[in-house]
């Protein structure tokens, strides 16, 4: 194959995986969100609270659509193979994004039909399905999906569907694979500490920064109870290897470790990032001043998921295995787009540090001011 | 035993995609509309100094927001139902249809969701002129994000720019720029956009006449309805003209969505347009020789001169499309139906031919087949069909809705100059009959524009993509229960969204612009 194709798929690869870390370090909205009356004791914290992440939700919101568009135009054969047989999985990820677009507007104005409390309910609903999903959806990555895929399907004009799934449960199964839940339940840890962490440093109300610093404990050890149960069983595990020869799939053992060893720079960027969401949350809980616990959290959740995410899609690794059919497993060359639309889009994506960095210019701009009661009393637009 | 897709699996699959289609066309025109016209309102606040303008301007932003969340919340399902619903579609032309959707979301929806926030909060915590140029940048975010999901849907109307692989079993883009600039691309994005902006115009003087019907807000109303009818006026003309340009293109690259919107069953040279006109519901087919219409009144020769820029040319009709047989423009002889059919399944066997001798490395008959595939792949998709009758998109449906949206287009014009020069006259606050009139254009404008997208998207059926595949080949393979099943999730869902948005919006317009803000 063409040098330059593989190297663009490994180069869309990447930016699909820096687009997933990114979604993970800004689920923060929903750990947020589901610490709404955990952290918020009255109803001007909870407000508070709320005009917090509500000015960040539709970060997270483009940036789970922009990865669904990314993954579409660089993998397609993952997009039509995942989200049309994953149905149920998909579709409840999507429902509770639904619920969330709404609701912040809608929460707190008159004539919204089903009441403030339903609109909060519908966030924390959000707030805790989004990241668990997420999460175990992500775990199949790890640890295969029940798939087939058929190309020559589409010459038999009966049935000419190309990927089909084998189960009737249409990827909730997934659910049943602890070691996905296990990963869905880090991530979910995980978010509502970046939700902590986020308060601390956009909420200037000293009773729910010292009851954030105190929740992070909890939210800690659980975070890192099945994240490291995670990491070390996908390090001992057997994984999914792609023969670059014959290009067939086959199960070898310890496979993502030695992705590790043979990728040392993407055993550093996790070792780093793993060593930065550590020092963010450490930080932050003992010392009662500090507030900048998000920005090394963030970063290190963004180091960690892209390290992970690599790890399943580069060196001979197939990234969406199946348990069905191992030979149907999505690898990144035998699922990404042509090398015409690889190149056209990878011109596109030279304008990503520039819509990062507006992104991060309006984002200071917005929260040079820290949010407090007195902004919460003033007649302006609010949540 | 051979499979077959369950029929009942395709039209679930179409509903589900429809009703999201629509939810989702209930909250962008507004979106593309009116940021437009607070954009303007912000830009003379800027320019004057003024407060009034600027309450104005957060008065129409607070209606904007309530507007944009379920419209942002209906898109999310849209984007991905590609994948949940029409997997087949997704691999088959991902390859080109996926660029577009992750431009839009790099380049326009980041734009759009970061602006907006600055738009909403802040106010006071970033300069004037930072915070006019975010509005600015909100809308044109949305509206680069409308362009690149429009430059995707076009393609399907007419595919170009693209080879078939029948290694990988796709379509793959070749020329990024036939796809992004094609004429269909460009007239269907100023047509949908510029029909947008008169959603917004309608709105924002409708509901600026019910603040004058209630004596309230007067100075306000007025002041917006000036801006709204010059805007909507601006929109609608230009509309008149992407729409013709809209019509060529339909009569040259879909002629049977053309001959389905004029119900035009048997063609004619100088072929007359019909103005207005009742379908003859005895009709049931194309070939059961039962006129079309009870009644017609026809602009002679004007469909010719739409369709072909010639009073003279000829038009085929269904009929004749089905049956073949006529000269084209070209100067061959038009294929019938049952001839494509044969092709397409000619092309689609010539696939499983070449993949065959590709797997027996046998490279003779690889390059045999491959020069079949190639000959015949323009048909492709009519292999798939199995009745000519099937390639017939719904006439009625289509027909009415034609003329629901051109009939209303030229209502909408009228309006707006009626309003806009009385407007500038300084007499509208006395024109009781014409704000009424105003108040209930607000519904018809949103029936015209989904009127809009029922004759594009009803009257391209069977295909997804414009001859290369049908739905039927295009959709994903699910138990029909379970599409049954999320369709009445996100109908009910929806709904409920529906009824609390215009609750909210309601209580708002209610309140106004002075204390618009909660």
């Amino acid at each position: 194959m063409d040098s330059t194709y593989i190297l663009l798929q490994h180069y869309w690869w990447f930016l699909v995986s820096l687009l997933g870390a990114l979604l993970v370090f800004l689920l923060f909205v929903q750990g947020g969100q589901s610490l709404l009356f955990t952290i918020g004791k009255n109803e001007l914290q909870q407000k508070m609270l709320l005009n917090s992440t509500g000015r960040k939700w539709e970060f997270t919101f483009t940036t789970l659509v922009t990865f669904g568009g990314a993954f579409f135009a660089s993998f397609p054969l993952f997009y039509s193979t995942s989200f049309g047989g994953a149905y149920w999985v998909w579709m409840l990820i999507l429902i509770c994004f639904v619920l969330q677009a709404v609701s912040y507007e809608y929460q707190a104005k008159k004539g919204n039909l089903l009441g403030k409390k339903t609109y909060q309910v519908f966030l924390i609903i959000n707030g805790i399905l989004a990241p668990v999903l997420i999460g175990t959806a992500v775990g199949t990555f790890y640890n295969g999906a029940e798939f087939f895929v058929e190309k020559a399907n589409l010459t038999h004009v009966g049935m000419p569907v190309i990927s089909s799934w084998a189960t009737p449960f249409h990827g909730l199964e997934a659910a049943l694979v602890p070691w996905n839940l296990m990963l869905g339940l880090a991530v979910f840890f995980l978010a509502r500490i970046l939700g902590l962490l986020y308060f601390i440093n956009n909420i200037a109300d000293e009773e729910i920064r010292q009851r954030s610093r105190k929740q992070l404990l909890v939210e800690t050890v659980l975070f890192l109870v099945f994240f490291l149960s995670f990491l070390v069983h996908l390090l001992l595990q057997k994984g999914y290897a792609v023969d670059p020869e014959t290009k067939n799939v086959f199960m070898q053992p310890n496979k993502y470790l030695f992705n590790l060893i043979e990728m040392p720079y993407v055993l550093v960027i996790l070792l780093a990032g793993v060593v930065c969401v550590l020092f963010g949350i450490i930080k932050s809980f003992l010392s009662a001043t500090w507030n900048k616990g998000i920005w090394f959290a963030g970063a290190g959740t963004v180091f960690t998921v892209l390290a992970l995410l690599l790890c399943a899609g580069w060196n001979n690794t197939a990234y969406y295995p199946s348990n069905a059919d191992l030979q149907s497993s999505l690898t990144i060359e035998n699922s990404s787009s042509s090398i015409f639309t690889l190149k056209t889009m990878s011109y596109v994506s030279v304008l990503i540090p520039f819509v990062l960095a507006y992104i991060f210019y309006a984002w200071r701009a917005l929260d040079l001011r820290k949010i407090d009661h007195e902004e919460m009393t003033q007649n302006k637009h609010l949540y | 035993m051979i499979e077959n897709i369950d029929t009942s699996l395709i039209d679930w699959s179409r509903a589900q995609f429809a009703l999201t289609a629509i939810y989702h066309w209930l909250f962008v025109p507004l979106t593309l509309g009116l940021g437009i016209i607070q954009a303007i309102m912000e830009t003379i606040y800027y320019k004057t100094g003024k407060e009034f303008w600027k309450t104005t301007a957060q008065f129409w932003m607070k209606i904007f927001g309530i507007n944009f969340a379920i419209g942002v919340a209906t898109g999310l399902i849209l984007e991905f139902e590609f994948g949940t619903n029409w997997s087949n579609y997704s691999w088959f032309v991902g390859d080109i249809f996926g660029a577009p959707l992750a431009i839009e979301g790099v380049v326009a929806f980041f734009m759009e969701a970061t602006f907006i926030a600055v738009m909403f909060f802040g106010w006071g915590k970033v300069s004037k002129g930072f915070h006019l140029a975010s509005t600015w940048l909100t809308i044109g975010g949305a509206t680069l994000s409308a362009l690149w999901i429009l430059v995707a849907n076009a393609w399907m109307q007419y595919p170009a720019g693209m080879t078939f692989n029948p290694d990988s079993v796709r379509n793959e883009m070749s020329d990024f720029w036939a796809v992004a600039l094609s004429p269909v691309a460009i007239n269907k994005f100023l047509h949908t956009v510029l029909s947008g902006w008169i959603v917004g115009g309608v709105v924002v003087t409708g509901i600026s006449c019910w603040y004058l019907l209630k004596k309230k807000h007067v100075e306000f109303a007025l002041a917006s309805i000036k801006v709204g009818a010059i805007f909507g006026l601006a929109a609608s003309l230009l509309t008149v003209w992407t729409g013709d340009g809209s019509a060529y293109q339909v009569a040259q690259k879909q002629p049977m969505k053309l001959a389905a919107m004029e119900a035009l069953y048997q063609g004619e040279s100088s072929a007359g347009l019909v103005g207005v006109g009742v379908l003859n519901p005895a009709k049931t087919g194309y070939n059961d020789n039962v006129e079309p219409f009870l009644f017609k009144i026809e602009l002679p020769k004007m469909l010719s001169y739409f369709a072909e820029r010639d009073l003279n040319a000829y038009v085929p009709g269904i009929t004749n499309l089905i049956e073949g047989g006529y000269q084209t423009d070209d100067g061959k002889t038009a294929l019938s139906a049952q001839e494509k059919i044969e092709k397409g399944k000619l092309a689609i066997q010539a696939l499983a031919d070449y993949r065959q001798a590709k797997k027996d490395k046998n490279e003779t008959s690889a390059a045999e087949a491959r020069t079949v595939l190639d000959d015949n792949f323009a048909y492709f998709g009519y292999g798939y069909i199995k009745n000519p009758a099937d390639l017939v998109p719904p006439v009625g449906l289509t027909f009415y809705s034609f003329r629901v949206m051109v009939i209303l287009g030229g209502f909408f014009i009228l309006l707006f100059i009626v309003a806009a020069i009385l407007s500038y006259k300084n007499t509208f606050g006395g024109k009781r009959w014409l704000q009424w009139v105003c108040l209930w254009s607000i519904p018809l404008v949103y029936i015209a524009s989904q009127a809009g997208w029922v004759v594009a998207e009803v009257g391209r059926q069977p295909w997804a993509i414009q001859d290369i595949l049908p739905t039927s080949a295009a959709v994903s393979r699910l138990a029909t229960s379970s599409v049954q099943l999320t369709f009445f999730l996100f109908l009910a869902l929806f709904t409920v969204l529906l009824i609390a948005e215009l609750g909210i919006m309601i209580k708002t317009i209610k309140k106004g612009p002075a204390s618009s803000e909660e």
